[in-house]
C-alpha cells in the first residue's frame, strides 16, 4: 500500500468520460511521474486527490481515492484537512497580489494560526526548504509579483509546504520556467521526496526520467503502464508507451 | 472614413477644453476680486452684503462625501464579491438587473425618494427637520451603489480562477479564499470603482438639494443641514449677477478642481499598481 492509492477510478465531466479505471499507487517518500500527451487526464487525476475537481460543473466521480488507507471521498474526511495534508503546486505560478511574507503565512492563517512568533518561524522554514529565503530573506515584506518566474514557483512551493503537507502534487510545475529554474524545481523536488510523498505531472519526458521513481503512462483518460521508472524508459512493455517516450507521437 | 472619427474625437477634445475656458474666464476673476484666500476660507456666505466665503460648501460637499463612501462602499463592495462569488447563477442575473436598474434612476427621483422617505423618517427617529448632513450621505450612498457594484463584480470576477484555486489547495474555505487571495487581487478595480463613486458624489446637485436643508453654515453635526459646492449653484444661479454670479462660476471653479483632483489620484494609483 502507498501513501495514496487510487483504485479502479472513473471521472466523469458530466457526459465526458475523462478517467476510465485508473488505479494507481504513490508511494511514500517517493515521487511518480505522470506522462502522456495532453489532454490525457492527468492533470484532473491530480485533481481529483486533493478535491479541487468538486469546483468543475457536473464533475462526478466512482472509485476510490485513499490517502493512509482513507477514502477522501468517504464522509469521514473534512475537505480542509485533505487540502492541508496534500498540498498542490500549479502549472502557472500564482502567488497571491501580496507580500512574500504573507503568501506564505496565508494557509497557516487559514488553519487558524495568528502569533507572530510561530508564523515568522514557519514562514522561514518554508521559505528554506523550498532553497528561495537566501534570495528573499531581505525583502520579505516586499510584493511577490515582483520576484522572477522561477522564484514565484519555489515561493509557492513554499506556500504549500507552510501548511505542513504530507504529500505534494505538482502539475507541470516547470512548463512556464526557463531551463535553470527547471533545474531549481527538478533539484528541490528531489530533495524534497526525503520527507514528502509526490505526484508530478510532466509533459517532459527527461524530466520524469530525472526526477521520479515510478512512472505512469496515461493515455485518454487510462492507465496504459505503469511501473518504476527505469524500467519504463528503458524497457516499455506496452508498444504505445514505447512510441510515446520514443517521441512517435505526442 | 477616418476623417470622420478625426472629427468626432475633435469635438469630444473641443467640448473639454471650451467647458474648461468658459469656466475659468467666468470664474477666475471673481477670485481675484474676493480674494482667493478670503474666498476659499471664508466661512460666510451673504452675497446680498458682498460676503463670498465658501468653506461652508467646501466642508459642506466633503462632509457629505465621505458619509456617501463611508456607508456606500462597503455595502456596494460586499454586495459585488456577492454577486461575482456567492450568490446562485440565477440570483445574479436578478441581482444584476436590479443593479443596473438602479444606475439608471435619475437624481430627481432619488431625491424624491429622499425627500418622502428619508427626511421623514430622519425627522421621526432624530427630530428636527430630517434634512441633514446625514440624510444627504446616506441618500449619495445609495446613488454610488451601482457604480460601486458592478466594478466590484466586474474585478473580482477578472481575477484569474489560479488565484482562487492556489488558496483554496491551501486549505481555506471559499469566504477565506474570496475575502483574502481574490479580493486583495482586485483592489485596483475595485479601488476605482470607489474613486469614481466619489466623483459622483461629490458632483451630485439634484439629489442633495432635495434633502440636505442648504444652509450655507459650517455644520456642528452630522444631524444639521448643510449646503454643498453643487447645491449653492444650482440653488442661486437663477438669479445671480454681476460678483456674485462670478463668485458661483468660481465655486464651479473650485468644484471642478476637486473632480479633477479625484481623477488624478486615481490616475496615479492605476500607474502605481504592481504588474
Amino acid at each position: 500500500m502507498g501513501k495514496i492509492d487510487i483504485e479502479n477510478l472513473n471521472l466523469y465531466y458530466g457526459e465526458f468520460h475523462a478517467l476510465r479505471g485508473v488505479s494507481l499507487s504513490a508511494p511514500e517518500r517517493g515521487i511518480t511521474a505522470l506522462i502522456g500527451p495532453s489532454g490525457c487526464g492527468k492533470s484532473s487525476l491530480l485533481k481529483t486527490v486533493n478535491r479541487l475537481n468538486d469546483l468543475s460543473e457536473g464533475c462526478r466521480v466512482e472509485g476510490r481515492v485513499l490517502l493512509d488507507g482513507e477514502d477522501v471521498y468517504g464522509g469521514g474526511m473534512d475537505i480542509y484537512t485533505l487540502r492541508r495534508r496534500v498540498g498542490m503546486v500549479f502549472q502557472k505560478p500564482n502567488p497571491f497580489p501580496m507580500s512574500i511574507y504573507d503568501n506564505v503565512a496565508f494557509g497557516p492563517r487559514s488553519h487558524g494560526v495568528r502569533a507572530r512568533s510561530v508564523l515568522d518561524g514557519i514562514v522561514e522554514e518554508s521559505l528554506r526548504r523550498a532553497v528561495i529565503w537566501d534570495e528573499v530573506k531581505d525583502r520579505l515584506a516586499g510584493s511577490a509579483l515582483r520576484l522572477s518566474g522561477g522564484q514565484q514557483q519555489r515561493l509557492c512551493i513554499a506556500r504549500a509546504l507552510a501548511v505542513r503537507p504530507e504529500t505534494l502534487l505538482m502539475d507541470e510545475p516547470t512548463s512556464a520556467l526557463d531551463p535553470i529554474s527547471t533545474a531549481k524545481i527538478e533539484e528541490l523536488a528531489s530533495e524534497l521526496k526525503k520527507a514528502y510523498t509526490i505526484i508530478i505531472v510532466t509533459h517532459n519526458m527527461q524530466q520524469a526520467a530525472r526526477v521520479s521513481d515510478r512512472t505512469a503512462f496515461f493515455l485518454l483518460g487510462e492507465v496504459v503502464e505503469l511501473g518504476d521508472t527505469s524500467r519504463i524508459f528503458t524497457a516499455p512493455r506496452d508498444k504505445r508507451t514505447e512510441d510515446y517516450i520514443t517521441g512517435r507521437f505526442g | 472614413m477616418r476623417a470622420v472619427f478625426l472629427a468626432a474625437a475633435c469635438v469630444c477634445i473641443l467640448c473639454v477644453a471650451a467647458i474648461c475656458l468658459f469656466l475659468l474666464v467666468n470664474g477666475l476673476p471673481a477670485f481675484g476680486k474676493i480674494g482667493p484666500l478670503k474666498f476659499l476660507s471664508g466661512s460666510v456666505w451673504r452675497p446680498g452684503s458682498g460676503a463670498y466665503g465658501i468653506a461652508p460648501m467646501i466642508l459642506g460637499s466633503l462632509y457629505v462625501t465621505a458619509g456617501a463612501i463611508a456607508l456606500g462602499a462597503p455595502l456596494g463592495v460586499l454586495t459585488g464579491v456577492y454577486l461575482a462569488r456567492f450568490c446562485p447563477r440565477r440570483a445574479r442575473a436578478a441581482g444584476r438587473a436590479a443593479v443596473n436598474l438602479l444606475a439608471g434612476v435619475p437624481s430627481v427621483v432619488y431625491g424624491f425618494f429622499g425627500l418622502v422617505v428619508l427626511v421623514p423618517a430622519a425627522s421621526a427617529v432624530f427630530g428636527g427637520s430630517g434634512k441633514s448632513m446625514l440624510t444627504a450621505s446616506v441618500l449619495l450612498g445609495l446613488m454610488i451603489l451601482p457604480t460601486v457594484i458592478s466594478v466590484t463584480e466586474t474585478s473580482v470576477r477578472a481575477v484569474p480562477e489560479a488565484c482562487y484555486e492556489g488558496a483554496l489547495a491551501l486549505g481555506a474555505t471559499h469566504e477565506r479564499a474570496v475575502f483574502f487571495a481574490v479580493l486583495p487581487a482586485a483592489r485596483p478595480g475595485v479601488t476605482a470603482g470607489i474613486a469614481l463613486g466619489v466623483g459622483r458624489a461629490i458632483g451630485e446637485a439634484t439629489a442633495v438639494v432635495m434633502v440636505a436643508g442648504n444652509q450655507p453654515v459650517i455644520p456642528s453635526g452630522p444631524l444639521r443641514g448643510l449646503r454643498t459646492l453643487t447645491a449653492n449653484i444650482v440653488l442661486e444661479m437663477g438669479y445671480a449677477a454681476d460678483l456674485h454670479r462670478g463668485a458661483l462660476a468660481a465655486t464651479a471653479v473650485t468644484l471642478f478642481v476637486f473632480t479633477l483632483a479625484v481623477n488624478v489620484l486615481l490616475a496615479l494609483g492605476r500607474g502605481k499598481r504592481p504588474a
